[in-house]
């Protein structure tokens, strides 16, 4: 039985419109690259011309280095301009984009072609950010006519049971960093019982380099409701929480202007798409504590508490959010989940490799020609991103290290570009994949700095519960140090080392435990960097 | 003065139902509303939600975003992350802070601007990035770090 509202769908949101169409991203990178005034000045001169033109404030299409990507949309196909920073948009309106004039435009200095045919966009296996950036993402619906709900659709017709099996099936794994499979996770939370359970969504994407939860959230943040809705339906729970850094103002905007906008349309609240069913969300906002990206970090803090780690177990999925079970998963977890449902779990676990099955949006960033987001089967090699995909660095220098995994991810030179993306051969190597970014150095980096770097940081983000994660980042700090100061004796690299141990089978949670990859990677693959002067030589 | 921050607390908190899980929601609102969250809102915060006053400050203590003390008129956080050092950021913070007379963390001295640092901003492939008064502003040059600081009226 089809439910009244799923029999409404307009689809065809890729057939031609009559009206050309301008397409301004208002997501967060882009308005940082001047998109507003773009859009503003695009606006301006078509009032005053009387152009006929709909503007349209999209997501990013994740192209970032062609921030702001303006896009003119004529017969169903839309072309590309980019970078159009604030001083650029004059020509480009003289060049009569108001009047579509696509001869003129082809020669264009920033004319970028069919967008769909970028070559960094072509190459994708796009998924979860298949819809990301085509439309506003606040029109429930275009995220209908393309394809969204179609998800939630299918779950209403399964057995909670059923959809959990799905999700296992599908071989998903939690994107947040530490790869658990997501639907061993579902069916514990499944299988115990309580009056009340939470659905809980990790969006303290805290880790640099990475921004694939952030432009989620903004450029197509039903997805992610929808796919909570399925969580919830799959568990039974009623009640989900999204936890969004603070950082991120424009994201926490978007999500609760999409849930408002989800609950008028019936789609969440008491009657889920007139189910029955209820389940219903809200916003939360952290408060700049990298810690509360680890998940029982993240639920003190939503508890209003200080965000310390707990012992496990319990693990969440018994004792979670106020002590009753709760699903804890990344954003592009969930995000991946309508996708699952909607195309079956074997569509999904047809792309990657090994035991990372499905596709990882992979983020690049730091200093790379062409960074921006690019989500793909896992298999991929890091060379082949960093070099041909990223185009090198943005400097134009030889690539010295990359740091996949955000801030606890371990530093990789050149001779590691062979490594495939996948779960498991990055462990092989001493790193891992984390949130899949991947930034770039160039050769003037000083990873002894680096390491330094890595310590401070988990002094600082420290919730102090454990010892070796509170003492021994601040001591290696020290340590690194006197190393920096020249004092590279055996003694001082044996003692970080030792400390990295300690820290990594003593933490309670990965901060502590995470803290030793940069640290180790910086000292076994550039160990001339550790190699100092002394600062005061010995008086002759 | 400050009868009327405890007042201001006690009703956010009141909008918020007195929920103690709201903690982090009110004193975010707390702080938009003046500023920082000063030292005599936490009594009348743990009276209202029914916490003690240590965990109270805990919570104010443990959150980088919560301010102690005032701001300058305009606050100007800089990302010192991985992927913005990876681009140079620390030179744009040593400008900032020549420019400021301050390090970063502090106030100029005709409290003017605050300068901080912020571990970051998910702006990491158009590096380096900053935020002025909740803008948000990407590939960061010297030039444009001075306009941003002129704006901010040094």
């Amino acid at each position: 039985m089809t439910l009244p509202f799923f029999s409404k769908v307009k689809r065809g949101e890729n057939e031609p419109h009559g009206k050309m169409r301008i397409f301004v991203p208002k997501d967060a990178a882009a308005v940082a690259c001047g998109a507003d005034a773009v859009a503003a000045a695009i606006a301006r001169s078509a009032a005053q011309t009387g152009a006929p033109v709909e503007i349209v404030r999209n997501g990013s299409r994740g192209l970032l280095w062609l921030e702001p990507l303006v896009e003119l949309e004529m017969g169903g196909i839309r072309y590309g301009f980019g970078p159009i920073e604030a001083d650029a948009v004059a020509s480009l309106l003289n060049t009569g984009l108001l009047r579509g004039d696509l001869k003129a435009l082809s020669v264009h200095p920033k004319w970028l072609g069919v967008v769909n045919k970028i070559d960094y966009f072509a190459r994708q296996t796009r998924l979860t950010f298949a819809r990301c950036g085509l439309t506003d993402p606040l029109s429930l619906e275009s995220y209908r006519a393309l394809g969204g709900y179609k998800g939630l659709e299918k779950a209403l017709s399964l057995s909670p049971a059923g959809i959990v099996d799905a999700v296992a099936k599908s071989g998903l794994r939690g994107r947040g960093g530490a790869g658990f499979p997501t639907g061993i996770k579902w069916q514990t939370v499944h299988d115990t019982s309580a009056a009340q359970k939470y659905i809980v969504c990790n969006a303290d994407e805290g880790d640099s380099g990475t921004f694939a939860d952030r432009m989620l959230m903004e450029g197509d943040p039903f997805l992610l409701i929808e796919g909570m809705t399925i969580a919830g339906l799959a568990v039974g729970a009623t009640k989900g929480f999204i936890y969004i850094r603070s950082e991120y103002p424009h994201a926490i905007a978007a999500l609760k202007a999409a849930i408002s906008i989800a609950r008028k349309s019936g789609l969440l609240g008491a009657d889920v798409a007139g189910s029955k069913r209820a389940f219903d969300l809200e916003v939360r906002t952290g408060a700049g504590a990298y810690v509360c990206g680890e998940e029982t970090a993240l639920l003190d803090s939503l508890e209003g508490k200080r965000g310390m780690v707990r012992a496990k177990p319990p693990l969440p999925a018994h004792k979670g959010l106020f002590g009753r079970p709760t699903v804890i998963n990344n954003v592009l977890s969930l995000a991946a989940v309508p996708f699952i449902l909607a195309e079956g779990a074997k569509t999904y676990l047809d792309y990657g490799m090994g035991r990372s099955r499905g596709t990882m949006p992979i983020q690049l960033a730091g200093n790379i020609k062409r960074g921006g987001l690019f989500e793909t089967a896992f298999g991929i090699c890091l060379g082949e991103l960093v070099e041909d995909i990223g185009g090198g660095t943005a400097s134009g220098r030889p690539v010295k290290a990359v740091q996949v995994g955000g801030p606890l991810g371990a530093y990789f030179p050149r001779s590691h570009f062979d490594t495939p993306f996948d779960y498991e051969a990055f462990a092989k190597r001493d790193g891992l994949i984390g949130h899949a970014g991947v930034v770039v150095f160039d050769d003037t980096a000083d990873m002894a700095k680096q390491a330094r770097f890595a310590f401070e940081f988990c002094a600082v983000e420290s919730c102090g519960k454990c010892t070796p994660c509170r003492i021994g980042s601040t001591r290696g700090a020290e340590t690194v140090d006197k190393i920096m100061a020249g004092d590279a004796s055996e003694a001082n690299l044996a003692l970080v080392t030792d400390l990295c141990n300690t820290m990594k089978f003593g933490s309670l949670c990965a901060l502590g435990g995470f803290t030793p990859y940069p640290v180790l990677s910086a000292l076994t693959h550039f160990p001339e960097d550790f190699r100092r002067t002394p600062r005061l030589q010995a008086a002759e | 003065m400050a009868p009327q921050t405890e007042k201001t607390a006690r009703a956010i908190a009141a909008e918020f139902g007195n929920r103690p899980d709201a903690l982090i929601e009110i004193l975010h609102k707390l702080q938009g509303e003046i500023g920082y969250v000063p030292e005599a809102t936490v009594p009348a915060l743990a009276d209202a939600l029914n916490v003690s006053r240590a965990e109270v400050h805990g919570v104010v203590t443990f959150y980088h975003a919560f301010r102690h003390k005032p701001a300058g008129r305009h606050v100007l956080k800089m990302c010192r992350a991985e992927a913005c050092q990876a681009m140079g950021c620390e030179a744009l913070v040593e400008r900032a802070e020549s420019r400021l007379g301050v390090s970063c963390g502090g106030t100029s001295a005709d409290g003017r601007v605050t300068l901080e640092p912020i571990y970051c901003l998910g702006l990491c492939a158009t590096a380096p990035s900053a935020m002025l008064d909740g803008r948000v502003v990407g590939r960061l040059t010297p030039a444009k770090l001075d306009a941003l600081l002129k704006e901010a009226g040094t």
